[in-house]
């Protein structure tokens, strides 16, 4: 017992928390990612990790193709639609208002989730846990199930392994010289708006990555973006959108908040995050690893 | 939001010609209810009103608020709860509403005010959305249900609102003296002041204007009047529900600012009146209301940015490009 509290019950919200905070770590490095070279807040990112769910469950339903392939086609069905509208249409953004962008992946976000919504209705689609890890192992405090597990354990791989790419590699090191000063890295030769392009497809993958990893834990729905980006944003209020590891860190910190509020209060669990924004505004209005002013 | 857009919005000097123009606008609507069904022309007052109030915050002091739906929705709940549960006539009632919309304003506007641009949007959005789980876990909210048949009731004891007629006028003079409060406060020197935000913010605080006690002055005004907007609609349509205080609102009365022009002052009120009717059309047909609102969004954005009357003044007013307040 922890403060009155099974300890069954309590490290099973801490876990559920954990998961939530891996969807918010994915869904937030997306944006921290996308924000930091093309200044734009992608509002479709909610849209855009249903659509990888999405992907994976038409896979399945209609080809055959499982979980495996799935998790590599799914982000990447995603990540080549997202380069696409950044041709189309977000390059032709960037020398105006950031606030456009916003407005423009807003719609967008409004469209996606529209047309799911018109083909598949508003209730959810099961999608089945992969056999390799279907059930549970018991842990002698608490059983969990061993796709939960794997949720956790895979975003943090991918988290670090993003951070790294973007801190290690050559094409990390012109990504975060062309964050710092775009026109300068234009002029030693590097192809600024191929990088942009590149980016936004990244940023989109990362989303469609995390859709496809939620989708056995939640239901596959037109909806299940929507309500989650609007968390994810003041997960990025909070952390502040300058660093790339502090999106990460903030996502999963912010989860783990909302899992042990559900234990000690869980009608406050809906609004936790929004109440820690408000006290991260009140006393660190740059956010906890922002930068800017 | 310092860009091409805002600053070619519509300067301060207004023509004859834009004088005859708004008369002839009131006379119309004062004889539209003998032509169109009265309940949709009175929708389109309120969101007009709504769009207004909106825009009093993004074109006027460069403020994107992502969580109006709270003040409008807000209001309507407030409104609905002191007229049907307390017994509350309807003008005390839309006093409530709106003094609920500015203090929500208030609390919402303090913490918004502390960041910029698009952090502003994702705040204003955050914290709305969290009053948007309050009215479903509240229980005066009635939850999904939301509050139905709200007695209209008599106007201070005089005016019998059921009669349709004398709901819409009462409705035409709420949206009236609302839009002509909006116009004070635009061209007084308090409206100025906000502009000079809009266009630069460092150079406004330079020149010893305390900027945030200024943006959270039109944040607050701007609630209260998006608040006078939901609590008439509650009254016109006897209910309150979460569709009005969902971010989906906040984003139509966006995408109404938008599409008519940001900035101008009848913009907001033609692109509430258009995005109202092409709601009704499509009510009627299969096609999802949320694809065309996108749509119209990507649309706007991309070529058409000044909107339709923000378009207008540019081509008729001000022909020669050379656009400057």
């Amino acid at each position: 017992m922890i403060f009155g509290i099974p300890i069954q019950a309590f490290l099973g919200q801490l876990l559920v928390g954990l998961i939530n905070g891996s969807f918010y770590a994915l869904l937030s490095l997306g944006l921290a990612i996308i924000f930091g070279l093309l200044r734009v807040i992608n509002f479709a990112h909610g849209a855009q990790y249903m659509l990888g769910a999405f992907a994976g469950y038409l896979l399945l339903a209609h080809l055959g193709i499982g979980y495996w392939p799935a998790l590599i086609l799914a982000p990447l069905i995603v990540g080549v639609t997202g380069i696409i509208i950044e041709r189309l249409a977000l390059s032709r953004l960037y020398d105006i208002d950031p606030l456009y962008g916003l407005l423009f992946t807003f719609g967008l976000a409004l469209v996606l989730e529209g047309v799911f919504r018109y083909y598949f209705g508003v209730s959810g689609n099961p999608y089945p846990v992969p056999p390799l890890l279907a059930g549970g192992t018991n842990l002698g405090f608490m059983f969990l199930p061993i796709y939960r597990g794997w949720v956790v354990v895979a975003s943090l791989v991918i988290c670090i392994g993003v951070w790294l790419a973007i801190e290690k590699t050559k094409f990390g090191s012109y990504l975060r010289a062309a964050t710092e000063n775009p026109s300068l890295v234009q002029a030693f030769g590097v192809n600024v708006p191929l990088l942009l392009t590149l980016t936004y497809g990244l940023g989109a993958a990362l989303a469609g990555l995390a859709g496809i990893l939620a989708a056995p834990v939640y239901q596959v729905s037109p909806l299940m973006g929507s309500n989650l980006i609007i968390v994810v944003f003041a997960v990025v209020v909070v952390g502040g959108m300058g660093s790339i590891l502090g999106a990460i860190v903030t996502g999963y910190m912010l989860g783990l908040a909302e899992g042990l509020t559900k234990v000690f209060y869980p009608e406050a669990s809906n609004i936790v995050i929004f109440v820690i924004m408000a006290i991260v505004l009140l006393v660190r209005p740059a956010g906890l690893f922002g930068k800017d002013a | 939001m310092t860009d091409l857009t805002l600053r070619e919005a519509r300067g301060k000097s207004s023509s004859r010609l834009e004088w005859m123009l708004v008369a002839l606008g009131i006379l119309a609507l004062v004889a539209a209810p003998f032509f169109v069904y009265p309940i949709f022309l009175m929708k389109m007052l309120c969101f007009a009103l709504f769009a207004c109030a909106f825009n009093l915050l993004l074109g006027y002091t460069g403020l994107l608020s992502f969580g109006h739906a709270a003040f409008f929705g807000g209001a309507a709940y407030f409104t609905a709860h002191s007229i049907k549960v307390w017994g509350w006539p309807p003008e005390a009632g839309i006093l409530l509403g709106v003094a609920g919309a500015a203090l929500l304003g208030l609390v919402i506007g303090f913490f918004a005010i502390r960041r910029q641009g698009i952090y502003f949007a994702m705040i204003t959005l955050a914290l709305s959305q969290m009053f948007f789980f309050f009215c479903v876990q509240a229980e005066f909210t009635e939850g999904e249900d939301g509050i139905q048949g709200v007695p209209r009731g008599f106007l201070f004891g005089l005016i019998d609102l059921h009669v349709p007629l004398n709901i819409y006028y009462v409705v035409l003079a709420v949206f009236l003296i609302g839009v002509f409060a909006i116009w004070r406060i635009v061209n007084s020197p308090f409206g100025m002041i906000l502009r000079s935000i809009r266009e630069n913010e460092n150079r406004a605080t330079s020149l010893g204007y305390s900027v945030a006690n200024y943006k959270l002055a039109a944040f607050v005004m701007s609630a209260a009047l998006a608040g006078l907007a939901g609590s008439v609609k509650a009254i016109v349509f006897q209910f309150a529900t979460l569709t009005d205080v969902a971010w989906q609102m906040s984003g139509e009365v966006i995408l109404m600012t938008l599409l008519g022009g940001i900035g101008t002052m009848v913009g907001p009120i033609v692109g509430a009146g258009l995005v109202v009717a092409l709601q009704n059309m499509l009510a009627t047909s299969d096609f999802p209301v949320t694809i065309a609102t996108g749509l119209i969004f990507m649309v706007c954005v991309l070529v058409f940015r000044r909107g339709i009357v923000g378009e207008i003044y540019a081509r008729v007013f001000h022909p020669a490009g050379s656009s400057k307040d």
